[in-house]
């Protein structure tokens, strides 16, 4: 008899075999750069370029260059800060947590969701370099032993624990990836015709020769890594949230940030993903493996960690009337109707009304919407850190010094040449790296597979000798 | 045959070897490396490719490191020390400043022989303590890289001996009168020095007269001012005088005012303050009570006032918004017969005659006016300028020399003055730099800085005062009076014809009299040197040319700008107006509502149209408590001058919208206001306004702090289980612990009349960067203190937030000076990544400059934002050079002071409690092995109030005068800013009391 399960679908559609699986994978590393990749590239890289000048700008004549003043000493540079941040933490979820929770769903999007992660994490931490007055000497904020006297870091400040909490989580993010792809390396290696390819997979893979014990060991230096990281998941987010809330601005000053910003995060790093996997899928066709049940998955936690986020919102402008206190009470008020009140009713819009949306499946599973509310909860996100940071900042405790906060052109060229920078590694990546877990999907071909659902098919293709090995088919 | 002479080149040639005949007739005879070098070359030597390469690549890194040297820096030390000159020990010396009105009696700082810093002198009975901020900011200009450099005879360099012999072959044949034109001179020594230089040509004159002339109150009482003492009256009436920012003698009047201003629970009285004006002056925003009136209404409030108070009925054309205030005043001015004074900034003599009438009727004279010590410091005359102008367009003038003053930009009738300047032959200026009137003179024999010079002053008839040289002459300038010496024939120079002036007032022995008299500075013995006979005719009202539709200007100088002195100083245009907060630059001042009906937003340009048919355009800017159907306009602005490029640009000049009626100048006229459809953004230091009901600053009236001191103050406590309790007393953290001193502030609200001179002396003694009006406009002054203005109304509902943003159309003002509180639990010494702000163990919370790396976090998370950063390099950055020319120009950096960091770019700064100067005080105390005594460590902006509100000292001594403050005001007016955050400022402010019921 044949166990059909009635709820899950298969997570890997169009009758893949292990064979195919290579070599759908492999071929965008193989085959030489298809068009709208170039294309997409040299867009890129035009945004590299502006981010090369405009960080040019702010090295050579200072931080004059961006639209800070006296009282808004923090705005776009923060802000995109956090933003990067919690763009990252999506793929450290969906590696670490959910191979923790032994959700297959996350094989074949683990890789692109962690290479997002690194790469969000790098363009995060140009931010806490550049925003210094003098970067040059950014790494005095490391516990360097030193020749200056006694001079150590001071433990008090939550940016010195970014520096440990940012740290950390890239390295792990970037060990854990990199643990990942050795097998998919390999095989890669294995297949390479051009000597370059070859010695260059051959010293990527690290001499994995595919043995049951470089796989068991491959399993267990998964399974810790993953439980390393998932800590991380929530302590990034909470650390970078301490910036602000054991300060005293009100508006800053403020309990619920550590759960309220992981939730952000999240939600932020589920809509980067869905916004980058749409793109991905379709660009490399990866339909198969990136399907419309993994884009409704994500979609759920989006309306999940969007609700959370909403509800946050809500807490705060309860808990600013509930304190009585007049500043804080004050700040939220401005929030909504101040000069400002645009940056405010953006972020709601984009990060509590739009992911309501996804509670009918219909819009759950259109890749056109769900698109286009990741876009939408993408700025929605950025909005938030925005209107936290700044209209927190220009109107607190005393009003001679309100003051109002615009950028200048080089705020935008940094912003906008990060994401530059972004997709120049991630479509960098997309090209040289394999793009989906070879190995992993193959694990779970065998138990969610459209092949284990349809008796007529066979994984191997036309050897169907195997396929009596499998237990699940035994009875056939 | 004589023997063959044989030269020979070295010993080689004359002995000839074989081996050296072999060489001989190569190019080198001797050995060359040529071929171990070049291997691969022809000549096959031994030296490998490789080894050339790496020769070749260690010369050019070695090249290249060479030129990576630092930078040779010049330290030129003293051959032969100086006397008196101890490297890093600074020297005082007592001097004077007086510019146009404002008078200050100064200690000079000079360190390594170049002057800095302006201190007041304490031994100045007139301005013992405080300056105001253009003595504070003077010192600049003596390192101004645009003063002259030489003489310039028509416009081009010239020596000094050609100057002296062409003037006096051109003096020698002067034909019709000769005129010296300056602005008020309170030397007696010059004024003695002019005369005798007059007095050699047949037909001389010396024809004073002021930029912003006091003419007609000085032809209502014989001449001079009155010897105006605020301290002895209880109620003030002030219509339109500005005399605690701008008007006759402002430091002297601010001293004398606020001795009835302090108050304390045993003596709870204070005077009582009315200020009738059109413009929100710095004096209208410690007025008491203050009405707003239109300049044409001026006369009816004061007719209405003397008729009040000498009982005769019928002064019923008060405006109705000022009948209230009117009564109150009449009946209080009644009730203080001998202790009340009346004060107008008129210029108009029929009205100024009317206030001394009323000054008579109360029985002022003698009492709040000193009879024998009228002020000198105003003496122009505007009816002899006037005359003079019209006599140099008859063409009767033969020579006219300017000292201090400069009609073509200043005179209402400067069309006049230059059409009548060209037919005067001989015009001689004595301007340090072209300017309006200097650029159309002949010649120009620049004077020295006031800093380079010697002479003597007098004020106030029987108050003496020297000025003395503080450093030798940095150009090839010559003193005015040395000029004249010289063109009179004299042998002397000034210095020895003070000294010889001098003597009739000397008493004893005259070198020990000159010693101690230089050394003090000021000789108050009683003696009087000046003369002054200011003949004007007799004092009748002048009619109003302004029809009661039309649109009134007036005009006003601005606190540091002044007539237009201060305008070249990036100080004093960066310390802002003291009520707009505006910098760089003049703007219409416009009541809301108008602006409101007229459809104009701050920063529409406008173009101003005056009555003569003339026109300027000029920014708007909503100022609350401006006049309504009036607009106000500062005086000082529009300088079209390559030599001031500091206020090149900047705005427009509003002289020619004074009106000259019957020989006199009103600064009145009307106007017509049109939008010419473009914006230029005013740099305000502050944008906004209000208080938004918060308990950031506190003011009561004195009423109730009669009633009960104790209630004056709103503390603020917060809720526990045992009750409510201070901030203070709970908390989370360890207290730091003082073993030694424990420096704190107090700043008294209600002394504070919000001039500003401490703001420009912290710039000053803290090298602060001025930053320019861009950078004012993206927010980004470097102030480290700073005077937050609110405009503040009693409301009787509550009003939602919005409204709140807007002040009342006639609001009140309080100031409140903010610089780092040096909190005990400072926000921002927990926050920095690195360390580099951290507290000292003496309570002051430190900035290393050297460890920041400029992550912004403590300034965000200071609650009272006193932070301030390096958003770029201001030192030696093009981009600068003009508005922070200390920073960015060799001779302009002589003013740095020499004991504080010039901060470098990405850095933060704040206010260090001047600790240099507290330094300073501990190792000379301990030098002489005791303790520092209370009042040797005094901040620099304690230092420059001119009305002691600032005390600075250590509350661990309990004798200091700040612990005998914190111990009588604690619980009564002492409180301190945003106490709930539990931060515990070592600044503590005393609640400000209004003389209000």
């Amino acid at each position: 008899m044949q166990h059909v399960s009635p709820i899950r679908e298969p997570l890997v559609t169009g009758g893949k075999t292990y064979h195919d699986i290579t070599e759908d994978v492999c071929r965008q590393v193989e085959a030489g750069p298809n068009p709208r990749w170039a294309a997409g590239l040299a867009v890129a890289l035009v945004g590299l370029a502006i981010f090369i000048y405009s960080v040019y700008r702010t090295l050579w004549f200072g931080i004059g260059e961006w639209g800070l003043n006296r009282t808004v000493g923090w705005a776009w540079d923060i802000t995109n800060f956090v933003w990067w941040v919690g763009i990252g933490h999506a793929g450290t979820l969906i590696s670490a947590i959910l191979l923790l929770f032994r959700q297959k769903w996350r094989t074949s999007i683990n890789r692109a969701a962690e290479a997002m992660t690194i790469f969000a994490v790098i363009c995060a931490a140009m931010f806490p370099v550049l925003h210094m007055g003098r970067p040059w000497l950014a790494y005095w904020v490391l516990p360097l032993p030193n020749t200056f006297g006694s001079l150590w870091v001071n433990f008090n400040s939550p940016l010195l624990w970014d520096v440990f909490a940012i740290s950390t989580y890239f390295s792990v993010s970037l060990v854990f990836w990199y643990i990942g792809l050795i097998p998919d390396f390999a095989t890669i290696r294995d297949r390479a015709t051009g000597p370059i390819a070859r010695r260059a997979y051959a010293v990527l893979s690290m001499g994995w020769t595919g043995s049951a014990k470089a796989w068991s060991r491959y399993e267990t230096v998964s399974l810790i890594l993953a439980g390393l990281a998932t800590p991380l998941v929530l302590s990034v987010h909470t650390i970078v949230s301490m910036d602000f809330a054991t300060s005293v601005i009100p508006g800053w000053h403020t309990t619920i940030f550590p759960p309220y910003f992981v939730a952000g995060a999240i939600f932020s790093g589920f809509a980067m993903v869905l916004t980058l996997m749409i793109i991905t899928r379709k660009l490399f066709h990866l339909e198969d493996y990136i399907t419309l049940e993994h884009v409704e998955s994500m979609n759920k936690v989006i309306i999940l960690t969007g609700s959370i986020v909403g509800v946050a919102y809500t807490t705060e402008f309860f808990i600013a009337w509930y304190s009585g206190v007049e500043y804080e009470q004050y700040a939220f008020i401005n929030r909504a109707t101040g000069p400002y009140w645009w940056a405010y009713w953006s972020m709601m819009t984009c990060n509590v009304i739009t992911p309501q949306l996804f509670w009918f499946r219909r819009i759950r599973r259109s890749l056109v919407l769900t698109f286009i509310i990741s876009i939408f909860v993408n700025i929605g996100m950025w909005f938030e850190r925005f209107v936290i940071i700044v209209t927190s900042l220009h109107r607190d405790y005393l009003p001679s010094s309100w003051a109002m906060f615009s950028p200048t052109i080089i705020d935008v060229g940094i912003y906008v040449g990060t994401i530059g920078l972004f997709f120049t590694l991630f479509l960098l990546f997309c090209k040289f790296f394999p793009v989906v877990n070879m190995a992993e999907v193959k694990a779970i071909l065998k138990s969610s597979s459209e092949v284990t659902h349809t008796p007529a098919n066979t994984m191997h293709g036309t050897d169907k000798g195997l396929n009596t090995t499998n237990p699940e088919h035994r009875d056939e | 045959m004589q023997d063959r002479i044989k030269y020979w080149r070295g010993i080689e040639e004359l002995e000839n070897t074989p081996e050296f005949a072999k060489h001989a007739h190569n190019e080198f005879p001797e050995f060359l490396p040529v071929k171990e070098t070049s291997a691969e070359s022809s000549l096959g030597g031994k030296t490998k490719r490789r080894d050339f390469l790496k020769l070749m690549g260690f010369s050019v890194a070695a090249v290249s490191l060479a030129s990576c040297e630092a930078p040779v820096r010049k330290a030129i030390p003293y051959l032969n020390k100086p006397a008196d000159v101890e490297p890093g020990v600074a020297n005082w010396y007592a001097s004077t400043y007086y510019q146009n009105g404002n008078y200050n009696s100064i200690l000079v700082k000079t360190r390594e022989g170049r002057p800095i810093k302006i201190e007041p002198n304490p031994m100045s009975t007139l301005t013992p303590y405080g300056t105001s901020p253009g003595a504070q900011a003077s010192v600049l200009g003596v390192y101004d890289h645009n003063r002259l450099r030489t003489p310039l005879i028509g416009g081009k360099e010239a020596q000094w001996q050609q100057v002296d012999n062409e003037i006096a072959s051109r003096l020698g044949n002067v034909t019709g009168k000769v005129a010296f034109v300056s602005s008020t001179i309170i030397s007696p020594s010059t004024k003695q020095l002019i005369n005798e230089f007059g007095s050699r040509f047949g037909n001389f004159e010396h024809v004073t007269y002021d930029a912003n002339s006091a003419s007609g109150l000085l032809s209502a009482n014989g001449g001079t001012v009155p010897g105006y003492d605020f301290s002895q009256a209880q109620v003030i009436v002030s219509i339109n005088a500005d005399f605690l920012g701008t008007w006759i003698a402002p430091i002297p009047f601010a001293k004398q005012y606020i001795q009835n201003r302090k108050v304390s629970a045993e003596n709870p009285t204070m005077s009582k303050h009315y200020q009738f004006e059109t413009h929100y002056s710095l004096t209208g925003a410690n007025a008491d009570i203050r009405v707003p009136i239109r300049p044409s209404e001026e006369a009816a409030v004061i007719t209405a006032l003397y008729n009040g108070i000498t009982g005769q009925g019928g002064g019923g054309e008060v405006p109705a918004a000022a009948a209230d205030a009117m009564a109150a005043a009449i009946t209080e001015l009644r009730a203080s017969q001998g202790r009340a004074l009346v004060v107008a900034g008129s210029n108009d003599p029929g009205t100024q005659a009317m206030v001394t009438a009323i000054n008579r009727a109360l029985g002022a004279e003698g009492t709040t006016i000193d009879t024998n010590a009228p002020f000198y410091t105003k003496q122009g005359n505007d009816a002899d300028m006037i005359r003079l102008i019209r006599e140099m367009n008859a063409g009767t003038v033969g020579a006219v020399f300017f000292y201090n003053s400069n009609p073509v930009y200043d005179h209402p009738l400067a069309a006049e003055v230059v059409s009548g300047l060209e037919r005067v032959p001989l015009k001689v200026s004595f301007s340090d730099r072209v300017e309006e009137t200097s650029q159309l003179a002949d010649f120009i024999t620049p004077d020295h800085h006031y800093l380079e010079s010697w002479n003597d002053n007098e004020p106030r008839r029987g108050f003496l005062s020297l000025t003395q040289p503080t450093i030798s002459p940095i150009f090839l300038t010559r003193q005015m009076q040395d000029s004249l010496l010289t063109w009179s024939g004299s042998n002397t120079n000034y210095y020895e014809y003070i000294r010889n002036n001098w003597r009739k007032v000397a008493t004893g022995d005259f070198n020990q009299f000159w010693e101690q008299a230089v050394h003090d500075g000021v000789v108050e013995n009683g003696t009087t040197m000046l003369t002054v006979n200011n003949t004007f005719t007799a004092a009748s009202p002048v009619a109003k040319p302004v029809s009661a539709a039309a649109i009134e200007a007036v005009l006003y100088e601005k606190v540091g700008i002044g007539t237009g002195d201060g305008v070249n100083n990036p100080w004093l245009q960066e310390m802002g107006d003291p009520i707009s907060k505006a910098t760089w630059g003049n703007y219409v001042a416009m009541p809301r509502s108008m602006a409101v009906e007229m459809e104009i937003v701050q920063g529409d340009v406008l173009l101003v149209t005056l009555a003569n048919g003339t026109s300027m355009e000029l920014p708007a800017l909503m100022q609350p408590g401006q006049a309504n159907g009036t607009v106000g306009i500062a005086i000082g602005y529009g300088r079209k001058s390559d030599m001031m490029p500091v206020a090149n640009g900047l705005g427009a000049n509003a002289y020619p919208a004074a009106t000259v009626v019957d020989n006199t100048v009103l600064y009145t006229g009307p106007v017509t206001l049109e939008k010419t459809g473009a914006t230029s953004p005013i740099a305000q230091l502050q944008t906004h306004h209000t208080i938004m009901d918060r308990l950031v600053v506190q003011e009561n009236t004195l009423a109730k702090y009669k009633e009960n001191p104790k209630e004056v103050t709103e503390y603020i406590r917060i809720a526990t289980h045992e009750g409510p309790a201070k901030p203070a007393t709970i908390s989370l953290w360890d207290d730091y612990e003082y073993k030694n001193h424990h420096w704190g502030m107090v700043v008294d609200l209600n002394s504070c009349i919000g001039c500003g001179a401490c703001s420009v002396s912290c710039h000053i003694e803290n090298n602060v960067p001025v930053v320019g009006k861009a950078e004012v406009l993206n927010r980004r002054d470097m102030h480290w203190m700073r005077i937050d203005r609110y405009y503040s109304a009693v409301e009787h509902e509550e009003k939602d937030y919005a409204t709140m943003e807007d002040p009342a159309d006639n609001p009140s003002v309080i100031f409140q000076p903010m610089m780092c509180q040096h909190c005990n639990h400072a926000p921002c010494e927990t926050v920095c990544p690195v360390a580099a702000t951290m507290h000292s163990s003496e309570g002051m919370n430190q900035m290393a400059y050297n460890r920041c790396v400029g992550t912004r976090y403590c300034a965000n998370n200071c609650p009272y934002k006193v932070r301030r950063f390096n958003w770029f390099a201001y030192f030696n950055n093009d981009k600068f050079a003009t508005e922070n020319y200390m920073m960015n120009n060799d001779l302009g950096k002589m003013v740095l002071n020499p004991d504080v960091t010039v901060r470098a770019r990405g850095v933060m700064e704040k206010c260090s409690f001047c600790v240099q100067r507290v330094q300073l005080a501990k190792l000379e105390a301990k030098r002489e092995n005791r303790r520092p005594r209370d009042g040797e460590a005094v901040s620099a902006c304690a230092q420059s109030c001119p009305t002691e509100a600032i005390v600075f000292g250590d509350m661990k001594d309990p004798n200091s005068r700040i612990s005998q403050i914190l111990y009588r005001e604690q619980g009564e007016r002492a409180f301190h800013v945003l106490e709930e955050l539990n931060t515990q400022p070592n600044v503590t402010y005393l609640t400000k009391i209004r003389n209000l019921a």
